[in-house]
């Protein structure tokens, strides 16, 4: 293969006549789908053993306060708000549209998990204590997991924007990418409903 | 469209020095040729499936008199544990997507998978997984509570040694591959399919892997939960399954069969796809009632996930919800009942050649009616409950997952050898092993129905004389040795074929499908030089000759022609009409999936000895490649 073919598959391109979706993007569909079972998995158990015990939460926990939790979650959904924004731009070839809306999906996702890290420095309950805060724990921790993956994505993302790698025909890893960010903002709905909404009717 | 059929100079070379990989071990570690990778997985999952044929050799060994003292208790506990989870895990899941593999993008007509990283990173993560398991057989410290490891029996307080956490940890490894690889056999369904390869031309084993994809998707994650809840509880002592902190041990049980029972039809239905393209080619005739096959493939897929609670009906549950889960276990018997039909109708208006591989399709209808059959006695509450934890079960469930998963895989193995060698396999041992085998099967595990009636529980380590029990078990121990025996005598015939079997030919069964249009046996790397123009269900059966796509000079069609295999590009097509869309490279030699995946399996090895510091050193090779994945994509391309 010459110099020139090689660098034209730097970016994966789809064709415009139909429409279609890359592969890039069927694959992260079907892997958002099993993701979407392991954070169903763990809310089933969370309710499976919410079920079966005679108060909740456990042993003298109080049940999860509102209140600035409210804006962060805000502050996380909205942050797909700039990950449209940067995808819109990029698709017309603006650039600096892009590399705004990536830093601002970053910050906005990054302050979100300085809030939970805040959250759990508060909290006088440990993952040990009995099955609800290993429950709390691992659920609001996996999707903590989720968000740093993301970030490290969307980090990468930024690097490449600013090295002027995505173009009006050829960006589809910001699609993808985008697909997993909006994956996990929507998955923090169910986890907020479950954990923290539904906590308050013990 | 215009076209531009230039045949470039020196074309064979061209293409020899853009597909071939580096030799030696160069090769080895970074190959992605999803041929390559089939084989290798199937080669692999053959070494475990013989490990583990020896250890249920021990363990008959061991039942063939009253009060033995062949192993240990404690022994025979590892023994009967680590059997199934190498049989589950370590062989007829993987081996089933080695064929996949190997197979489907052939069938496709297309020159490789849709990732094909991917595909080399779920073989490193299943062999690594597959070697972390089996250390524990190397430090004699095997996993010992079942190969489903129920709490509290498996819990800390309980198992308090390195032996559960094998499986805790193993399992969640080698669940990564599977989960992978389902995400690959999907997309590569949906977008690597030749032109005119339309949804209802599909070939039947495509529908089966298809199938057991999207089970392992929804399936998979809950197991994965299941045993790193379990292994939290255990290394880092949280309560998930702990009921003094308010844990619930049948939580595990819900997460386990909730997996579990798909399990079972993620390996069967593979396994049917295979019959269904063999029963076809050897009785000279299409198969019967192929849109209801198709339907009853992706019907299984539904219903089993409505089916767990069948394994746990001496649980306690409400009464409503296990008669709706008995009700879901009998409606899954009808769309196997339909495969079944179509098969026979097959067979009925065809004229039967009984080559071994149709052989094995036979012996594996037998196998699987009796299967079957009690498969719908269990799920009927009352008796369930009169032989629940018995021999009766041991005897159905090796009828469905050895006899109805295990004969197809040796059905393929003579069917599609000679395709993946180049090599035809020696039919009189194959005839001799399947007679063996199946003799030896039914030998083996037909009279462990009856000793289920006469009581005798499973997992026992023996039993006293004079229970009526000894001759049945002298029986069933003389029956597995001739099974592993007839095994043995398909290696024969396989290493007989390597030396001197008869040379295959592209299409030596005259059969139907897209992988018997290759050139030449083994197929060249490229698969096919054009991209072939379908035109039928049956390719090759079809009155006018597969024609061979032409490039045109859009970015849709580029790699339809021999422009493309000079280029290593595949054409990627739209989901449902399988329409020309765009043009993908196929990635070059990478080591980057086996640094991926060998920095997780030091991650997991560092959980297993509770070290932080391998731990981390896990972590950082593990990112340190998923980073350099993301990054030069394009320098792998090239």
């Amino acid at each position: 293969m010459t110099l020139a073919t090689a660098e034209a598959v730097t970016e994966p391109t789809r064709s415009p006549e139909t429409g279609g979706r890359s592969i890039a993007r069927w694959g992260m569909a079907v892997l958002i789908a099993t993701e979407a079972m392991i954070f169903a998995t763990l809310l089933s158990s969370y309710i499976f053993v919410r079920a079966a015990s005679k108060e909740w939460p456990l042993g003298h926990i109080e049940p999860p306060k509102l209140g600035l939790i409210w804006f962060f979650t805000a502050v996380l959904l909205g942050s797909s708000g700039p990950m449209f924004f940067a995808e819109h731009g990029i698709k017309k070839g603006n650039q600096t549209r892009l590399r705004l809306g990536l830093a601002l999906v970053f910050l906005m996702g990054a302050s979100f998990l300085g809030f939970l890290a805040y959250e759990y420095h508060e909290l006088d309950f440990g993952i040990r204590d009995n099955a609800y805060g290993t429950l709390f724990y691992t659920i609001t921790g996996l999707h903590a997991a989720h968000v740093i993956g993301g970030l490290l994505m969307i980090g990468m993302l930024q690097i490449k924007a600013w090295m002027g790698k995505f173009t009006a025909e050829r960006h589809e890893t910001v699609a993808v990418i985008g697909m997993y960010w909006h994956f996990v903002d929507v998955v923090w709905i169910f986890v907020f409903a479950t954990l923290y909404l539904s906590a308050q009717f013990g | 469209m215009t076209l531009v059929e230039e045949r470039p100079e020196a074309h064979e070379e061209a293409v020899e020095t853009i597909w071939q990989d580096a030799p030696g071990l160069a090769g080895f570690f970074s190959s992605v040729d999803h041929k390559r990778i089939g084989m290798r997985y199937i080669y692999t999952a053959f070494v475990f499936f013989f490990i583990a044929g020896v250890q249920a050799l021990v363990m008959r060994a061991q039942l063939s008199t009253p009060d033995a003292d062949v192993v240990s208790p404690q022994v025979y506990n590892q023994l009967f544990t680590m059997h199934g989870v190498m049989m589950i895990f370590l062989f007829n899941t993987p081996v089933l997507a080695g064929f996949g593999n190997y197979i489907v993008p052939l069938q496709l007509g297309t020159r490789d998978m849709a990732f094909p990283r991917l595909n080399a990173f779920s073989y490193w993560i299943f062999v690594l997984s597959g070697l972390f398991m089996i250390s524990s057989l190397a430090i004699g410290k095997q996993p010992d509570g079942g190969w489903f490891a129920y709490v509290p029996l498996t819990s800390k307080e309980y198992s308090p040694g390195v032996n559960m956490d094998f499986w805790g940890l193993g399992v969640a490894f080698a669940g990564i591959s599977t989960t992978v690889g389902a995400v690959n056999f999907i997309v590569t369904t949906f977008k690597m399919r030749a032109p005119g390869m339309t949804v209802n031309r599909l070939p039947m084993f495509v529908w089966s892997i298809l199938s057991m994809a999207f089970m392992v998707i929804f399936a998979v994650p809950a197991v994965t939960v299941a045993s790193l809840m379990l292994e939290a509880d255990r290394l880092f002592g949280t309560a998930f399954f702990n009921p003094a902190e308010g844990g619930s041990p049948l939580l595990y049980q819900h997460l386990f069969w909730f997996w579990g029972h798909p399990e079972v039809y993620i390996l069967f239905v593979p396994a049917t796809g295979m019959i269904s393209m063999i029963i076809p080619v050897f009785a000279r005739r299409r198969l019967a009632g192929y849109t209801w096959a198709a339907a009853s493939l992706i019907g299984i897929g539904f219903i089993s996930f409505g089916v767990w609670v069948h394994h746990m009906f001496a649980t306690g549950l409400p009464a409503l919800a296990m008669s709706l889960f008995s009700a879901a276990s009998l409606i899954i018997a009808i769309p196997s009942g339909v495969l079944f039909f179509c098969w026979i109708a097959t067979m009925w208006r065809g004229r039967v050649q009984w080559a071994t591989p149709m052989l094995f399709a036979l012996g594996f209808m037998l196998i699987f009616l009796l299967g079957g059959i009690t498969g719908v006695m269990v799920a009927v509450l009352p008796f369930d409950w009169q032989v629940h934890d018995s021999y009766f079960v041991v005897a159905h469930f090796h009828y469905v997952l050895n006899g109805a998963v295990v004969f197809p895989i040796f059905g393929a193995l003579y069917f599609w050898l000679p395709k993946m060698t180049g090599r035809m396999l020696d039919e009189r041992l194959g005839k001799a092993s399947f007679w063996t085998m199946f003799v030896g099967f039914n030998l083996a595990f037909f009279p462990m129905h009856i000793l289920g009636f006469l009581g005798m529980p499973r997992r026992m380590y023996t039993y006293p004389a004079g229970l009526g029990w000894e001759a049945l078990n002298v029986v069933i121990s003389i029956g597995s040795a001739m099974f592993g025996l007839g095994t043995l005598l398909t290696v024969a015939a396989f290493v007989r074929g390597r030396r001197r079997g008869a040379p295959a030919g592209a299409n030596p069964w005259n059969a139907d499908s897209l992988e018997w249009a290759t050139a030449t046996s083994p197929p060249p790397h490229y698969n096919f030089e054009a991209i072939p123009v379908v035109a039928g269900r049956h390719p090759l059966w079809e009155e006018e000759a597969v024609c061979d796509a032409t490039s045109g000079d859009d970015d849709a069609t580029r790699a339809y022609g021999p422009p493309g295999a000079v280029a290593r590009e595949t054409p990627v097509s739209t989901g449902l009409d399988a329409l020309p869309e765009e043009t993908m490279t196929i990635p070059g030699e990478t080591y980057v999936p086996f640094f991926l995946a060998l920095g997780l399996g030091v991650f997991f090895v560092g959980l297993l000895v509770e070290t932080t510091l391998v731990v981390v050193v896990g972590l950082v090779v593990a990112a340190a490649g998923l980073v350099t994945w993301g990054w030069r994509t394009e320098a792998d391309l090239r």
